[in-house]
């Protein structure tokens, strides 16, 4: 009889640890966020979220952001896949879309959604249906040191066309400055150059109609001109010697050195650069600038127009509601604005930038809010075949081993065999 | 040919537990009850490691698939022929044959020549010998990140020793004419030891009285080094050789973290072609393609040089 009560008490405590084990839910949320502080922001948010919403457990795993793209599509076709992945959106979610891995969360967001900022939304919609809630956004464009700018008589506020930025290079090099710092080994922030010539040279509508093939594709008049006023740059030798082996944050260190006078680089390198730099405070605000890149003489594109990225978040096939429930509340005005309050984003949620508090992330802000059409990097965009091709002959014309004519035809022949 | 009687080597090993003349069972009965023991296991663990994965990637060549859900859009050869199209896979393949010639060429001389000095039993030999194989314990990627220090253009050792001769130091691994030199230094001194490794084991396993009784006929050292030492250890140079070739038709952990093959594919090898194209751009169809050339030229080779160069091993 004792045994009996003592096997009836047991499994009595089996039964009610199975069924606490089975209220609980755990969202698993992958990221690839390497600013410490952020990450205990987002930490901070999570733990919040479980103490409002007993039973749900938001466990954050991380992967490096290269390591991260190459482990994708394997990740999202294993059975144990993360609930929350991070996106750049652009060409690869439109192929994991179609390839049906994600989860359409439409209804799920229906209200919700009219609090974000449009064009950041409709980065990850797709036919109408909603895929992920997006989470900041960033511009590219020139900082710039103060003082080696002035060493070199060079205004930053002059520098308007091309041929000005041209001209400051080469004041620049004649003061013994090196004018731009650039990651060349990551081939990407070398991608910016020729992306942001071709925005202004032909604009929005000259990149959708490379899209559809039209005028030659990337082939086409536009491209061409964007790597031959890139050459003209590259042949000025503007960049720190040994460019090419430069990964990007060892580039971004080297401007919060001090060592260049300019970088192009997404808005975010502004704080970036201090933690990267040697002595770890990098620049100071009141020796950073920043200017818009400068527009080309002719070209279609509106002086306004941005390149830069949206950034998101979405949730995989299957995923519990809480994934999403947990999103809609680290996309809210409250989490938004506090991010914003410690200048690691751009918000999306309307209202949130009122939480920014530098005067620089209010300038790119205003600047977003200002652009009618915001290019996503080409490289993201593109998708992962045809974006790493424009990456590439980038760097390759920055190296001096492709034409532009060679490197325009280039990419135009990976988006013919597209994928 | 005269062979080494107590022959230490991988080589030895191999012998007795593959060729068939070698071992004598000592029936048929019995070797037939080890066989359908041993066999299955095996043939199944092959199989399913082995032959389904290569056999997976060929199926995959013939598809434009990024890699997300079922491959469904056949295209045939298409990949195959984009692949040889490609100027950077050709660049790829002639740095795969460079790495082969610096092997054949610097670092199995160099091994052979300090197996030959460290091979004599004499103080701090052993000591000098670890010291020659310590690259070759430590992990490629490491390796890589350590040499991408030294190669830096601003702080690195290069940089130091080019300024303290008053010159401007280079960026070895960014230029384009330089990447692939820099990498094939890693690669012998990485490699060199573990092949006097190999020579030092063949040559404690020789035969002394053959060098002792070439010398009391009258030869002189370097005679019987040309004469007797060098052919006893040809075995060994064959395998040597073999080993030299399949790495470097594989090396990839030391290029990635050195360059990633860059600047401009300059110092791609086959893998790291593969990697960049079928994972980084998640052309798994063309990728798949690229290594299914790659298996074809490894075994092609593998075979051919067991044929005529490891015939009677």
């Amino acid at each position: 009889m004792r045994l009996l009560g003592k096997l009836g008490l047991a499994a009595a405590a089996c039964l009610l640890l199975a069924s606490a084990a089975a209220a609980d839910t755990t969202v698993k949320w992958l990221h690839i966020e390497v600013n410490p502080a952020q990450v205990k922001i987002w930490e901070e948010v999570a733990r919040a979220y479980e103490a409002s919403h007993p039973g749900v457990k938001v466990e954050m795993q991380f992967l490096e952001n290269e390591a991260y793209k190459a482990k994708l599509p394997t990740i999202l076709q294993s059975k144990d896949r993360p609930n929350i992945i991070y996106s750049w959106a652009g060409g690869v979610l439109k192929a994991q879309i179609e390839a049906g891995v994600l989860d359409d969360i439409t209804d799920q967001v229906k209200g919700y959604s009219d609090s974000l900022t449009p064009a950041a939304l409709a980065a990850f919609t797709s036919n109408g249906r909603v895929y992920g809630l997006p989470t900041a956004l960033s511009q590219v464009g020139f900082l710039c040191n103060k003082e080696l700018m002035a060493k070199a008589k060079v205004d930053p506020a002059g520098i308007k066309n091309w041929d000005d930025l041209l001209a400051a290079v080469k004041a620049l090099k004649a003061a013994g400055v090196t004018p731009i710092v650039v990651g060349g080994a990551d081939k990407w922030p070398l991608h910016f150059y020729w992306t942001h010539l071709a925005v202004r040279i032909g604009g929005k509508a000259a990149f959708e109609a490379a899209l559809r093939g039209e005028d030659g594709g990337f082939a086409g008049e536009t491209f061409q001109k964007a790597g031959e006023l890139f050459k003209q740059l590259v042949d000025l030798q503007p960049f720190q010697n040994g460019f090419l082996g430069f990964k990007n944050p060892q580039a971004v260190g080297y401007f919060g050195d001090g060592k260049a006078a300019m970088t192009l680089a997404i808005s975010t390198v502004y704080h970036l650069q201090r933690a990267l730099a040697a002595d770890k405070v990098g620049l100071s605000d009141d020796k950073i600038c920043w200017f818009d890149f400068p527009v080309v003489a002719g070209g279609k594109g509106a002086p306004t127009d941005t390149l830069g990225g949206i950034t998101g978040w979405l949730t995989t096939k299957g995923s519990p509601k809480e994934a999403v429930d947990f999103l809609k509340y680290f996309v809210s005005k409250e989490v938004q604005t506090r991010l914003a309050a410690g200048n690691f984003i751009i918000p999306v949620v309307q209202g949130a930038d009122a939480g920014l508090n530098n005067s620089f992330m209010k300038l790119i802000a205003a600047n977003l809010a200002k652009s009618n059409y915001h290019q996503d990097f080409y490289d993201q965009s593109l998708g992962p075949s045809v974006g790493r091709v424009v990456n590439d002959v980038t760097a390759e014309i920055a190296g001096g081993s492709m034409s532009p004519q060679e490197a325009a035809k280039a990419i135009e022949a990976a988006r013919k065999q597209g994928n | 040919m005269a062979r080494p009687v107590a022959n230490v080597s991988a080589m030895g090993v191999a012998k007795t537990s593959f060729s068939p003349l070698a071992v004598r069972g000592p029936s048929w009965d019995g070797r037939f009850t080890v066989l359908i023991l041993f066999l299955p296991p095996a043939l199944l663990l092959f199989t399913l490691f082995v032959v389904l994965p290569i056999g997976e990637a060929a199926w995959y060549s013939g598809f434009n698939w990024n890699g997300f859900g079922k491959p469904t859009n056949w295209i045939g050869f298409d990949n195959y022929r984009f692949v040889l199209e490609t100027r950077a896979f050709w660049l790829a393949l002639r740095n795969n044959g460079l790495i082969i010639a610096v092997s054949l060429a610097v670092q199995l001389p160099l091994a052979l020549t300090l197996a030959l000095m460290l091979a004599e039993r004499f103080r701090g030999a052993v000591a000098l010998r670890m010291l020659f194989f310590m690259p070759y314990i430590l992990a490629e990627i490491a390796t890589g990140l350590i040499f991408s220090f030294v190669y830096d253009g601003d702080y690195g050792l290069v940089a130091s020793i080019w300024r303290s001769f008053g010159a401007e130091p280079p960026h070895l691994l960014a230029s384009t004419d330089t990447a692939m030199l820099a990498v094939l230094i890693v690669v012998v001194w990485k490699y060199f030891g573990f092949h006097m490794m190999l020579f030092i084991a063949a040559l404690q396993g020789l035969d002394k009285s053959l060098i002792e009784a070439a010398r009391i006929d009258g030869a002189t050292r370097s005679q019987a080094l040309r004469h007797v030492v060098i052919p006893l250890l040809y075995p060994t140079i064959r395998l040597s050789v073999f080993f030299a070739i399949v790495g470097s038709l594989q090396l990839f952990d030391l290029v990635m973290p050195l360059t990633r093959g860059g600047p401009a594919d300059s110092s791609n090898t086959m893998v790291s072609f593969l990697y960049n194209n079928g994972i980084s751009r998640m052309r798994v169809g063309y990728g798949s393609a690229i290594g299914v050339i790659l298996f074809a030229i490894c075994v092609t080779f593998a075979f051919t040089y067991k044929r005529w160069f490891m015939r009677d091993e």
